[in-house]
Parts: C-alpha cells; sequence; structure tokens
C-alpha cells in the first residue's frame, strides 16, 4: 500500500463485517514482509454501497476502513462517495424514502412529504407518482414503490419481438421456463456459427444503438474483435437514468436470461472473457432477477469461458454515460473521459470495450436468430427493426410500447390514448419538444434528424393543455444542474447560468437580452462540453423556446 | 567504487529503464523525496521495487515486496540472495568471467548462506529471499540503491561491497539502464568528496600516495604536500584522546551534536588546544570554540558549484546580501592565508573552479557557461566537447576488460551493542522527511510536520509490555546514557524495533545513546543498531 | 551493449490556419500550433502534467468534427484541418471566460485576465446575483493558504499531488456539479489531511488559488512588490539528489522558491524542504 495517511476513526463492527464481505480477508502482511496491491480499486464503489446498506450512511470510519482496504487515498475516496447522490457522507436515518419529483411524477402531482428526498426520476415513470426506499440493516430493504405498475399495454399481443416472452407473461426466474420458450437457442446457433459469421450478421443486420447514440453495433464489435490489447470487455450500460425512460428496467426485471444471453454472444463475437452489466442503484428487482439469472445460467453452463458481474451504481445521471460508466467500475469519480481515444480502443481497464444499451443486446438475439439481412428487412431503410417507447404523462395507458421503426408519433399517441396533446418530450431531458404540428413525423432516426429532434432513449412524454411547461423547463434544467459532473467549464457552470436565466424568465424578471443568452449558452454547451450531457443539456430548452415559443412575449 | 567514488547512473535511466529497483536500508520517500519522484515514475511504469529495511518505512509501503530484516543482518541477506542467483543458474556467466575478479572465492564465501540459514539469521522467511533473488538474477536493468541503512554500521564499508558483488553477478553495472546509487545524504557530500575533502584523495579522486598525481599538485600550488593518507573524523577524535592532535578547524560542521557517543565527543572537544568554528549558525560546536567564523549560505548567498548523488555538478548563486560580519567560505579562506602569510589574491569562485578543472581531469570540461547552458554536468566530463557520462564503468562491458572489478568476500558481523536481557529492544535512527540532520536548518521553519518529531517509536506491541502510552513520556536507557523522550506507537514497527529521529537534539538528545562504534575502513559510526531498554515516567 | 532503440516517429502533416506543418505523431494540436509560434490560451494544460482537458479554454474547430476539441489534448491526425480563431471558437473561449469571471475571483490569475481581455469577454453580463464559489480563505497552517474563491477547479494541484508527480494524494475533487471542489478527505485541515507540504500543487496552480504564506501576507497588508522582485536559480542546501531551486526574492527576502520546470532533475517539484525551508537563514538576519 502506498504511503497513505488513513482515517483515524475505526469502522465499527457492523460496518467492518459488511466492508470485508465484499472484499474477502486481507492480504496477509506480517510483520515481515508486506506487499503493496492497488490492483482492488474497482470494489470501492460496492465497498462504500456495502457500508450504505448496512447503516444508512458512510461514516469517517467506513470510509477509512475501505480505503485502508483497498489501497485507495482517503482524499480520493471521499471525492468518490461524494459524486454519488445515493452516497450518504453525514448520519441519517436508516429508513429513507426518495421522491421522485421528475418530469412524468410532477405531472402526477408528486410532493415530498417531509423528511423524504427529492429525487431525479426513478425509471417508475408509468406508474408516477414513484418513489424509492432504503431501509438499512443487516437485512437491508430497497423497495420500489408502487411496488407494480400497470400491467404492459400490448400483454398478450403477438408479433412482438423484444417483449415477446414479457406479454406471454413468462417466469422472469426460472430458466427452464427461458428456455422453454426459446432462451438460449440464439446463443447455440451463434456458437454454431463462430464470432466472425456472428459479426457479419450484426454488421449487415445495420443495427443502431438503443441507449441514444445510434452508434452500429456491428461496427462497434467488429472494432473491438480486431483489437490486438487483451483482454477485451463487454459492458451492459443498464444505468438508464435519462428522466422519462423505463424501457431496459421492464426489460431486465421481466426477460433477465435474455440480457445474460446476449452478453453472451457479444462476448463471442468480440472475444472478450469477462462482461459487466452496469445497473442503476434504484433497480432492486432488476438486480436481483438479473444476479439470479447469471446464477442459474452459470449453474448450467450456458457462461463456459465468460464470466459476467453484476455492478450497481450509486445515484448519478452522468454515469450512464459510456466512459463515466468505466471511471466508475474501476472506483473513481464518474467523471467521463474525453474522446478520442473511443471505448473501443481504450475502454474500461484501459483495454478494448464494447459498451451496449439493453434493448441493444436483446435486438442481437433477433438478429442472432433470424439474420441480418432478414432483420434489416424490418423497419425502414436506416432505421432497422423495432424499437420500444416509454409513454408517460398524460396518457390513458401509459407503459412500453414495441413498434417497428416507421409508425408516426401519432399512431403511437394513439395507441397510448393521449387526448389532444400540447405538447410532447422526445428522447428525455436530453431530447427536444416538439408541438402538435409535429404529430406526424415518422419516429425513425431518419425523420427526426431531419426535424431536428431525436428519439433518444426512446421517451415519450405527453403533455396537454393543463401542464405547465415552464415548470418542466425549470426541472430539465435543474436537473443538469445536478447531475453535471462538474469537470468542464461549459457544462459546470454553464448548466448554472441556464438555470438562473430561466427562473429570471419564469419569473418575469429577465434581462433583456436573456433569449440571447440562452442561446449562446446553448452553442457553446453543445461546442464546448466534454461529453453527452453537456452537449445536451440545453436541448430541451432551446426546443421549447424555438418549437413551442413558450417565451414569446 | 572501483576508483572514483559515485553513483554509477542516472536518475534518468532508473526512471526511464530500470526493471527492478531495490532500495536497501534506504527510506528515499522521506529522505530523498525527489528521487522518489523518478523511482515513482519507474513503478508506475511497470518496474518492480524492492524495498529491504528493518522498518516497514513510508518507502517500503510502495514496494511489490517489503523485507524486513533485523538490524545488522545486511550482509547474511545479500549473501543469501548471491547463492540462490548462483544456485538457480542467474549468474551473468559471461560477464563474471570478462569483467570480474576473485569470483571463486566469492561463491565459496556465501555457499553456507542458505535461504534458511539467512532465514534464522535476518528474520526474513525464506520464500521471500528466494523472490527478492529471482527477480535480481533475471532483471535485466537492475537498480540497486541504499543509503544510511547500509553505511551506518560498524561495518559499513562491507555492507556497501556486499551489494556492489551483487550487482557483478548479474552485470548490473556499466551499462546504461543499470547500476548503483549510493544517495548522498547532504547536498554537497558528494562534491566534498569529489574536491578531496576525504583523507585519501586529491581533487578528482586523486591518490594522496600516488607521486606522479601529488608532483602535479605540488607544482600548482608551489607546496609540498604530505605523501599519505590523513585521518577520518573518528581518527581525528582518537588522536585527539591519544593527545596526539591538539587544534581542530571546523568548517559547516556540529560533531557537538551530530557525533555518536556526544559525551565522549565534547569532552574530547573541550579538551583541544584551538577549535575554530566556521559556520552560518552558532551551533552547539561554535559555542565551545576559540575562534567562531560567521560565514555566508553557501546556497543563497555565494556563488560555486555542487555536486549531486547522481554526480551532476551544478551551480550555486547568491540571492541575498549574507547579514552582518559574515563572509563567503573563499573569502575567509583566503584572508586567513593572507593573515598567514600567503596572498592568494582577489578570491572569485569562478577562479577556484577554473584551477579546480586544470588539476581534475574529470571535470576539466565544465566551465561555468557549460554548467549554466546544460543545467548541470555529470563527471566525468574531461574536454569542453564532452556532454558527461550518464553511467560509469562502460569499460567492463568492453571486449578486453583492462581493469576487471573484484568479487570482495565479506563476512557477517552482527551489531557490535549487542542485545540482552537489560537491553532487549534494538533502536534504530532515522531523518523524517520535513527535517534535516540535527534539525539546525529545518528548526528555522514552523512546518506543521514538525509536530511529535522527536518522539520514540516502539510497536503497540512493545508498548504494551513495557508498560508504555500512546502519546505519554519514557526514559529510554543505553549503555552509554539516558534520555527521556514522547512516546509514539507505530504498527510499521514490528515487537524488538525502536525508532527515533536525530532531529530535534534539543529536544532529545538521541546521540547521548548511540554508540562510537565505527568503521575502520570508512569511518562512520553505528547510528543504526543501539540496544536500549524503556521505561516509562509517569 | 544492448540498447534498446525505440521505433523512429512517424512525422504527421497538418493545416492550422491555413498553414501546412509537420509534426511527431502523439503531438497535440497545441504543440502544432506552437511550432508555428501560434499559442492557444491554456488554464488546466501544464507542460509537466498529463492533460484533463477541463478548463475548454484551449478549443479550437477541426473540419468535420462535430464539435470543437481541446487542443491542449486532442492528437494531431494526418490531414487534419484546425481553425483556432473561427467565429465558432472565439465565441467558446469568450463564453468560457464569462462563465469562470463570473463564477471565480480571478484576480490574482493573470493568464485568466488576459484572456477576458483578449477575448473581450464580459463577465458582469449574468447579472449580479449570479451564482460564484465564494468562500473564505483557509489558513490552516504557516506554509501556504487555500482560496478556493479563485479556484477554477482546473484539476493540476490535484494531479501533481498525486500520480502526476507528488503521489500523495492529499487532495482531490469533491462533491459534483457547482458544488464540485478540491478537498482533502471529509474536508478536514490540511494539518489534519496526508499534505506533506511539498508545495508542488501551489507550483502549478494557475489563479493564485494557493499561495505561499509570505506572499499572502504581504499582499494582504500591500508590501508585495512583484515589479521588483529577482529571481535567482541555485540548488537546494539540504539532501543529495540536486535540486533546482529559483530564489524568488523582494528586498533582499526570499519570498517564494519555486524550481524549474524544464529542469528534469525536479520538473518543478520539491519537497517541503526545498520549498520552504529556507527561513533559517533569514532568521539570522
Ligand atoms: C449523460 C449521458 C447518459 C447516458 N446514459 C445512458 C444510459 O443510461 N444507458 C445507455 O444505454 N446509454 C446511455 N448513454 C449513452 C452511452 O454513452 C452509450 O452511447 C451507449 O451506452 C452505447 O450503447 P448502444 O450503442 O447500445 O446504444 C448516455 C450518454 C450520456 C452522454
Ligand atoms: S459535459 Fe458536464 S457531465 Fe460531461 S464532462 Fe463536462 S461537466 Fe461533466
Ligand atoms: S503541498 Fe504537496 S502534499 Fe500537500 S496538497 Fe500540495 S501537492 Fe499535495
Ligand atoms: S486550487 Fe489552483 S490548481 Fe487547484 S484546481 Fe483550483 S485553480 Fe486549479
Ligand atoms: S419515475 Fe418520476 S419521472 Fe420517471
Ligand atoms: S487547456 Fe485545454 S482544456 Fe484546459
Amino acid at each position: 500500500m502506498p504511503d497513505l495517511r488513513l482515517l483515524n476513526a475505526e469502522p465499527s463492527d457492523a460496518e467492518r463485517i459488511a466492508i470485508d464481505a465484499v472484499l474477502g480477508a486481507g492480504n496477509g502482511a506480517n510483520n515481515r514482509t508486506a506487499r503493496d496491491d492497488r490492483t482492488k480499486r474497482h470494489l470501492l464503489l460496492p465497498a462504500l454501497r456495502a457500508a450504505q446498506q448496512r447503516v444508512g450512511w458512510v461514516s469517517e470510519g467506513a470510509l477509512g476502513y475501505a480505503s485502508r482496504r483497498l489501497a485507495v487515498p482517503p482524499a480520493e475516496a471521499y471525492g468518490v462517495a461524494s459524486f454519488y447522490a445515493l452516497i450518504a457522507l453525514e448520519e441519517q436515518p436508516a429508513d429513507v424514502t426518495h421522491v421522485c419529483t421528475d418530469l412524468s411524477c410532477m405531472l402526477k402531482g408528486a410532493t415530498v412529504p417531509e423528511g423524504a428526498h427529492p429525487s431525479p426520476c426513478l425509471g417508475l415513470c408509468e406508474r408516477a407518482p414513484a418513489s424509492y426506499r432504503t431501509i438499512a440493516g443487516e437485512q437491508p430493504v430497497e423497495e420500489q414503490i408502487p411496488a407494480v405498475g400497470p400491467p404492459l399495454p400490448q400483454a398478450g399481443q403477438s408479433g412482438l419481438r423484444l417483449l415477446r416472452r414479457i406479454a406471454a407473461g413468462v417466469d422472469p426466474e426460472s430458466i427452464d421456463a427461458y428456455i422453454q420458450t426459446g432462451g438460449f437457442e440464439s446463443l447455440r446457433h451463434a456458437r454454431e456459427l463462430g464470432p466472425e459469421a456472428v459479426l457479419r450478421e450484426v454488421t449487415e443486420s445495420r443495427l443502431l444503438g438503443r441507449g441514444g447514440a445510434a452508434f452500429p453495433t456491428g461496427v462497434k464489435w467488429e472494432a473491438v474483435a480486431k483489437q490486438q490489447a487483451l483482454p477485451h470487455y463487454i459492458v451492459c450500460n443498464a444505468d438508464e437514468s435519462e428522466p422519462g425512460t423505463f424501457k431496459d428496467r421492464v426489460l431486465m426485471e421481466q426477460d433477465p436470461f435474455a440480457l445474460i444471453e446476449s452478453m453472451a454472444i457479444a462476448a463471442l463475437a468480440t472475444g472478450s472473457s469477462h462482461g459487466f452489466i452496469y445497473v442503476r442503484a434504484e433497480y432492486p428487482l432488476a438486480h436481483r432477477r438479473l444476479q439470479n439469472a447469471i446464477d442459474l445460467a452459470r449453474s448450467r453452463g450456458f457462461l463456459e469461458g465468460f464470466d459476467i458481474e453484476l455492478r450497481i451504481g450509486a445515484g448519478a445521471y452522468v454515469c450512464g454515460e459510456e466512459t463515466a460508466l468505466f471511471q466508475s467500475i474501476e472506483g473513481f469519480r464518474g467523471e467521463p473521459r474525453n474522446k478520442p481515444p473511443f471505448p473501443v480502443e481504450v475502454g474500461l481497464f484501459g483495454k478494448p470495450t464494447a459498451v451496449n444499451n439493453v434493448e441493444t443486446l436483446f435486438n442481437v438475439l433477433e438478429v442472432v436468430t433470424d439474420g441480418g439481412e432478414a432483420f434489416s428487412g424490418i423497419g425502414t431503410k436506416d432505421s432497422t427493426g423495432t424499437r420500444l417507447f416509454c409513454l408517460s404523462g398524460a396518457v390513458a395507458r401509459p407503459g412500453l410500447y414495441e413498434l417497428p421503426f416507421g409508425a408516426t408519433l401519432r399512431e403511437l399517441l394513439d395507441l397510448a390514448g393521449a387526448e389532444r396533446p400540447k405538447a410532447v418530450l422526445l428522447g428525455g431531458a436530453a431530447g427536444a419538444f416538439v408541438g402538435p404540428d409535429l404529430l406526424d413525423i415518422r419516429l425513425t432516426y431518419e425523420d427526426t434528424r431531419e426535424a431536428g429532434v431525436t428519439l433518444g432513449s426512446g421517451v415519450v412524454i405527453v403533455y396537454d393543455e393543463s401542464a405547465d411547461l415552464v415548470g418542466a423547463l425549470l426541472r430539465i434544467a435543474e436537473f443538469f444542474r445536478d447531475e453535471s459532473c462538474g469537470q468542464c467549464v461549459p457544462c459546470r457552470v454553464g448548466t448554472v447560468r441556464q438555470e438562473e436565466a430561466l427562473k429570471r424568465l419564469a419569473a418575469g424578471r429577465a434581462h433583456e437580452d436573456e433569449l440571447q443568452t440562452l442561446a449562446e449558452l446553448a452553442q457553446v454547451m453543445q461546442d464546448a462540453s466534454i461529453c453527452g450531457l453537456g452537449q445536451t443539456a440545453a436541448n430541451a430548452v432551446a426546443s421549447a423556446i424555438v418549437n413551442l415559443k413558450v417565451f414569446a412575449a | 567504487m572501483f576508483g572514483a567514488g559515485g553513483g554509477t547512473s542516472s536518475y534518468e535511466e532508473l526512471r526511464e529503464t530500470a526493471d527492478l529497483i531495490i532500495l536497501w536500508g534506504s527510506n528515499a520517500r522521506d529522505a530523498h523525496p525527489i528521487f522518489f519522484h523518478h523511482l515513482l515514475k519507474a513503478v508506475h511504469r511497470g518496474a518492480k521495487l524492492y524495498v529491504v529495511d528493518p522498518r516497514r518505512t513510508a518507502s517500503a509501503q510502495w514496494a511489490d515486496l517489503w523485507l524486513g530484516l533485523d538490524v545488522g543482518t545486511d550482509i547474511p541477506l545479500a549473501n543469501a540472495i548471491a547463492r540462490e542467483v548462483i544456485t538457480a543458474g542467474l549468474v551473468n556467466e559471461e560477464f563474471v568471467a570478462r569483467a570480474t575478479t576473485c569470483y571463486d572465492a566469492y561463491r565459496e564465501s556465501v555457499e553456507p548462506w542458505t535461504l534458511d540459514e539467512a532465514e534464522r539469521v535476518t528474520g526474513v522467511p525464506a520464500d521471500a529471499i528466494r523472490e527478492l533473488a529471482h527477480a535480481w538474477g533475471n532483471s535485466r536493468y537492475p537498480q540497486m540503491c541504499w543509503t544510511l541503512g547500509i553505511t551506518e554500521h560498524h561495518n559499513a564499508v562491507d555492507n556497501v561491497l556486499a551489494l556492489i558483488n551483487l550487482s557483478l553477478l548479474v552485470g548490473g553495472v556499466g551499462r546504461h539502464g543499470t547500476g548503483l546509487q549510493p544517495l548522498r545524504g547532504q547536498n554537497n557530500v558528494q562534491g566534498g568528496g569529489d574536491m578531496g575533502a576525504i583523507p585519501n584523495k586529491l581533487p578528482g579522486f586523486q591518490d594522496v600516495e600516488d607521486d606522479a598525481l601529488r608532483a602535479k599538485f605540488d607544482a600548482a600550488w608551489g607546496v609540498t604536500i604530505p605523501p599519505k593518507y590523513g585521518l577520518h573524523m573518528t581518527d581525528m577524535f582518537e588522536a585527539i584522546e591519544e593527545g596526539t592532535f591538539s587544534a581542530l578547524y571546523v568548517i559547516g560542521e556540529n560533531p557537538a551534536q551530530s557525533e555518536a557517543d556526544q559525551t565522549r565527543a565534547r569532552k574530547l572537544l573541550s579538551s583541544l588546544d584551538c577549535l575554530v568554528v566556521q559556520d552560518i549558525f552558532r551551533t552547539k560546536t561554535a559555542e565551545m570554540a576559540d575562534v567562531v567564523l560567521p560565514a555566508s549560505a553557501s546556497w543563497a548567498e555565494t556563488e560555486g558549484t555542487v555536486t549531486s548523488s547522481e554526480r551532476r555538478v551544478q551551480r550555486v548563486r547568491k540571492a541575498l546580501e549574507p547579514p552582518g560580519d559574515a563572509r563567503d567560505d573563499v573569502a575567509i579562506v583566503y584572508e586567513l592565508a593572507q593573515r598567514l602569510g600567503v596572498d592568494l589574491g582577489s578570491p572569485r569562485p569562478e577562479d577556484v573552479w577554473n584551477e579546480v578543472r586544470t588539476l581534475s581531469p574529470m571535470h576539466a570540461g565544465m566551465s561555468y557557461k557549460r554548467l549554466e547552458e546544460l543545467g548541470g554536468i555529470q563527471w566525468p566530463c574531461w574536454d569542453e566537447t564532452h556532454p558527461g557520462d550518464q553511467f560509469l564503468h562502460g569499460r567492463l562491458w568492453d571486449n578486453v576488460v583492462k581493469n576487471p572489478a573484484p568479487f570482495t568476500p565479506v563476512k557477517h558481523s552482527p551489531p557490535v551493542d549487542v542485545l540482552d536481557a537489560e537491553f532487549p529492544l534494538r533502536l534504530t535512527t532515522g531523518r523524517r522527511l520535513e527535517s534535516f540532520n540535527t534539525g539546525v536548518q529545518t528548526g528555522g521553519f514552523s512546518s506543521p510536520l514538525h509536530v511529535g518529531g522527536e518522539a520514540l517509536l516502539v510497536s503497540p506491541e512493545d508498548g504494551a509490555r513495557y508498560g508504555l502510552r500512546d502519546g505519554g513520556r519514557a526514559l529510554v536507557t543505553s549503555r552509554r546514557g539516558a534520555v527521556e523522550a514522547p512516546v509514539a506507537f507505530d504498527n510499521n514497527l514490528r515487537p524488538g524495533l525502536a525508532f527515533m529521529s536525530l532531529h530535534f537534539p534539543d529536544l532529545v538528545e538521541v546521540n547521548v545513546l548511540t554508540i562510537d562504534a565505527t568503521d575502520p575502513k570508512s569511518g562512520t559510526a553505528e547510528f543504526k543498531a543501539t540496544a536500549i531498554r524503556v521505561e516509562a515516567i509517569a | 551493449m544492448s540498447v534498446l532503440l525505440a521505433a523512429p516517429k512517424k512525422m504527421i502533416e497538418l493545416t492550422v490556419d491555413g498553414e501546412v506543418v509537420r509534426v511527431f505523431e502523439g503531438s497535440t494540436i497545441l504543440d502544432a500550433c506552437r511550432m508555428l509560434g501560434n499559442e492557444q490560451p491554456t488554464l488546466c494544460y501544464g507542460d509537466t502534467l498529463t492533460p484533463v482537458n477541463v478548463c475548454r479554454v484551449c478549443v479550437v474547430e477541426v473540419e468535420g468534427a462535430r464539435t470543437l476539441v481541446p487542443s491542449c489534448s486532442r492528437k494531431v491526425e494526418a490531414g487534419m484541418v484546425v481553425l483556432t480563431d473561427s467565429e465558432r471558437v472565439r465565441t467558446s473561449r469568450r463564453l468560457v471566460m464569462e462563465l469562470l469571471g463570473s463564477s471565480v475571483d480571478l484576480s490574482t490569475a493573470p493568464d485568466a485576465l488576459a484572456y477576458i481581455e483578449q477575448y473581450d469577454a464580459k463577465p458582469d453580463r449574468f447579472g449580479p446575483d449570479a451564482a460564484t464559489v465564494v468562500q473564505d480563505v483557509k489558513v490552516d497552517n504557516d506554509l501556504y493558504v487555500r482560496d478556493y474563491s479563485k479556484c477554477i477547479l482546473c484539476y493540476k494541484c490535484v494531479s501533481a499531488c498525486g500520480e502526476d508527480h507528488q503521489n500523495t494524494f492529499a487532495i482531490a475533487v469533491a462533491g459534483r456539479g457547482f458544488d464540485a471542489h478540491i478537498s482533502t478527505e471529509l474536508d478536514v485541515t490540511l494539518p489534519e489531511s496526508a499534505c506533506v507540504y511539498c508545495g508542488n500543487c501551489i507550483a502549478v496552480c494557475p489563479t493564485g488559488a494557493l499561495m505561499s504564506v509570505p506572499e499572502y501576507e504581504k499582499r494582504q497588508a500591500g508590501t508585495w512588490d512583484a515589479e521588483n522582485e529577482t529571481v535567482v536559480s541555485t540548488v537546494c542546501p539540504y539532501c543529495g539528489v540536486g535540486c533546482n531551486l529559483e530564489l524568488h526574492v523582494q528586498d533582499n527576502e526570499i519570498v517564494n522558491v519555486t524550481s524549474p520546470h524544464d529542469h528534469d532533475v525536479t520538473e518543478g517539484n520539491l519537497c517541503i524542504k526545498g520549498r520552504f525551508g529556507y527561513q533559517y537563514v533569514q532568521n539570522r538576519r
């Protein structure tokens, strides 16, 4: 261990036991020999989370103990702990409720009771207003509230692809039920085909990433497969924190084996021996079911030569940005890295890494089963396959919908039962508002790009006549101000100035060139920020000003 | 080492090329912090670090493996490593055959040091010794670095030879990237040696007993230099005791506090007929002097040069006017000469330096101008076109080696101050990061790190056994004297081992305890191994 | 004797503001600009530090890139076409300086002040209520003070204290977003922290947020006299490593000690003794 000066406070027995449970026994230094081992830092967040779950906060003793065990400088451990909203560094009650005050829940009249913590979107928007409760203790409790949402709107329908098993109500905890409904057939087939053929199919499918950036999955995988540096990693981005998004949660909760299977295929194609699934902290049911699925798949021999680890976040939207996600897994602050180099060359632990969204990976099963060519026949020329949409807000039947690319926004809204929307937010807080004039837009990458909006992560939040759009803009500005990692100046200070300007506009105290200032902020945040968070932090606001004329005098 | 005394390689080689670094008896993290920066760059680059030290020091905490040997068992450990390298067939046979002598005798001398025997004597587990031996034997660019942990022993020179032997075994010297680095404790110890401030050499490591060389100096200086070696500090003290030595001119040293067994040192100093002290401070030694010559601070109030651990000669310059009557060392010496009847003219440091360049071939190419332009030059630098040598002894890799390097078998000789029932604890001494030697200089600034620096550090186990309290006080007694000191528990010490720094003599006179058993060859005292007992003071 | 020779480096050709320039592969756009004598503004870039590219004042336009790119860290590619003074670049740089100037006290940050002037930035455009990082100066030891009202969060001190140089890791960035700040563990004072007072953070701080006590006190007292400061280089009087020192002297008194960044023994770094241990020569006065 480097010559670190360590915190003096000792952990309590409970904290020590909880941390040791994650870290295992010590490294056997004695008074004659000792080794410096700086390879365990990636266990820092799991260790802090263990202490948090056990006693409800991370005390000086627990922080110091985790630092000492992992040879992490205490100042850095503190920097990491203080980065995450769900790691408390001051004592708090064991029982804490986080109440969502974000876009969809706002529309359903969310209020924060005395003693509860306000929270950004919890990914439960179809059952808004929602909250998330944690009770620390020997048997820690984590609950999503309400525990169940409305049924899948398309339940029982045939013709669904990604939602097929969910619509049929297949038991998500039974590997036999999964196998009986065709599970692990794609993996078997992929193994027969071999890595190169799988890569070819995925490339031919023209599958684009569903995490927001719409990058071709085949290109990404081929780039990783051909890298000399070893090992290669495959990472599933299940941090899903874009306000209004809940699709990945539904997939992981209701069809977890499919994610494990698709990761095994991704590993095969990219030559990876190790995979990580990084799930946001607020999805306890998904954690349980994924772990169950990993354990069962492993014990049945489906994961030979490939290992999957579940990693759990601690409340930071920016950790969904792929390089921030790597930093988080590695035990650093979730600060995005500058690109290039891209993850396919320098990714997790500095090694070539394929990072994919949950929904993207689900599509891979279809690609392998049907063949890339058949897959590319679904949807439109530039947007192949089907797409999941997260409907919430002013709709009669909120929830997750699967449609082939090419359907129009109006068709989707009709399915969900939206009466005369005033505005629709597409793509989440990082997306854009559209007005009633754009309802006939086809929901494809090419059509949205042309209209200057985005599908993003499939968010569709509907605002009716009664909705407070200015309030929504203020909430979005607040969201980005809270979630900025703080690294780069345009985003760290720009998000604050944006919020200040909006508050003045909302209060009728605007400076005379306020809209001009907002436009300039938008341009520079987009041009000069390090990552997608800062680059998109002004999008929704700008679109509301332009498309909806929110602040037109 | 094989002639001129200096580190054989450079910081840059350590930083950029070394693949294995051993710090032996050196806590460079604290004592040579910027050297440690270079070392850490190597570690981050992937070089392996092994640290041999009784204490798990700050440096040891960066090590791939730390070996916590008993104080004074360096030779057994080194010899066991050698034996294992030989047994495992990892000797650089080609190099040994071509560039060394006395290998057979050496091999025989290490034969008794099996891993188990070494474990018994040093306390270090055999596995750890084996691991280090194999790392050493397999390294392409090994670097061996040491400091006072090796040299402050009664058998200092043997300790150093044991390490040199290890380097010869694997061809770890004379090539780019590999070498031996004795880290110098003071900014110009190296330069002092370079300039002949040692009993047996003239400037440029030219031997005093070599007639031809001496004649060169005699001619230049118009004097006759006595044709025999002078005395070490320790010899001088003995000579004072014997009554053959009656006057001492001390420049920038503080023997009244820095010498081991202080009680004796002070008694002897006060028995001198004449003690002249030239210093920038009124030190304890100056207080005993007949004449004090106030000097200027050589690094900020005068012009000149100093030489660093990597043999790099660099310029020091005057930034401040010295206070009061203080004058720079050159001026004082010239004035003294004048009073003694020799007119040396009006002194200019650059003239003195240019004289050095005419007499010491290894400094010949180092004009002030070049020193300035190149940011210092590593000796040897033979002429004004020579860039200086980054590493020494490249000749050992010539096809035909004219002066092969000898192996020197060395024997274990345990510390003189033995542990027994009455004095059961081993006290070792060392430096702390923020302080320096007797603290005369570092005492001058208000460092938040000084707090508690004078404490006796013991393991919590010993603390409990001897009834001490963390934060309490103890009476520390050796065979020579006793001092009182505050106590602090330190998890990085093992039971049986205690530690004190030397920096705070005004608070705790550690050298009342230390033994003045000195190495006959180098004259260094055994600061590192004192037998003590401790008792709590209420 | 065997010496491993690194593969010879390839030359890359690119265009900067219409001028063609050839640089070694692995160089940054900033390196290429400097070859042409076309200096770019930088705040978080340090000549001895790994780029963190967070301040974004050095951004340039690269043809074909969706966003602007940081010249301090972006590696050159063959055929790159770079614009360092387009309207888009100027707007970004100006706004970045306005964002900094409106939130941070830049009064002792000479470079930042110069860029504000150069890009005609108006930090007060956000009005008097714009949030700032103003806070009390941290004076908790006798060697240096930390005034984070002046901190632009350039991460340089963290890099210097961390793996780039000192490896003490006494400070890190804590918190998130606008609350992100440089901090010791749990925000304890320096004497309670791991800090070893090497001052290597002070040496790289571009804003005066980190300042030696003599400088701080003289500035407070109005006796700071930068005009009449002389700088003399010499060698540290302590251990044998041979660190070069630059003594900054005002009125026959040492007020700061630094080390040249381009001297390969120190790369600008020192330890507590070299940086602060000079007081004894002054105590004799
Ligand atoms: C601030 C920010 C948050 C993001 N959050 C997520 C997320 O939660 N899930 C996700 O899959 N991608 C997210 N992304 C996109 C990822 O960076 C990355 O593009 C994606 O995981 C790649 O997977 P795909 O190619 O399968 O879409 C986010 C990007 C940014 C800039
Ligand atoms: S854009 Fe925002 S979130 Fe992204 S790196 Fe910059 S400060 Fe962090
Ligand atoms: S003085 Fe040194 S140790 Fe302290 S914070 Fe600065 S760089 Fe780190
Ligand atoms: S204190 Fe100085 S060096 Fe550190 S982040 Fe702030 S401005 Fe940069
Ligand atoms: S759960 Fe509240 S907005 Fe998504
Ligand atoms: S100098 Fe390039 S981003 Fe700061």
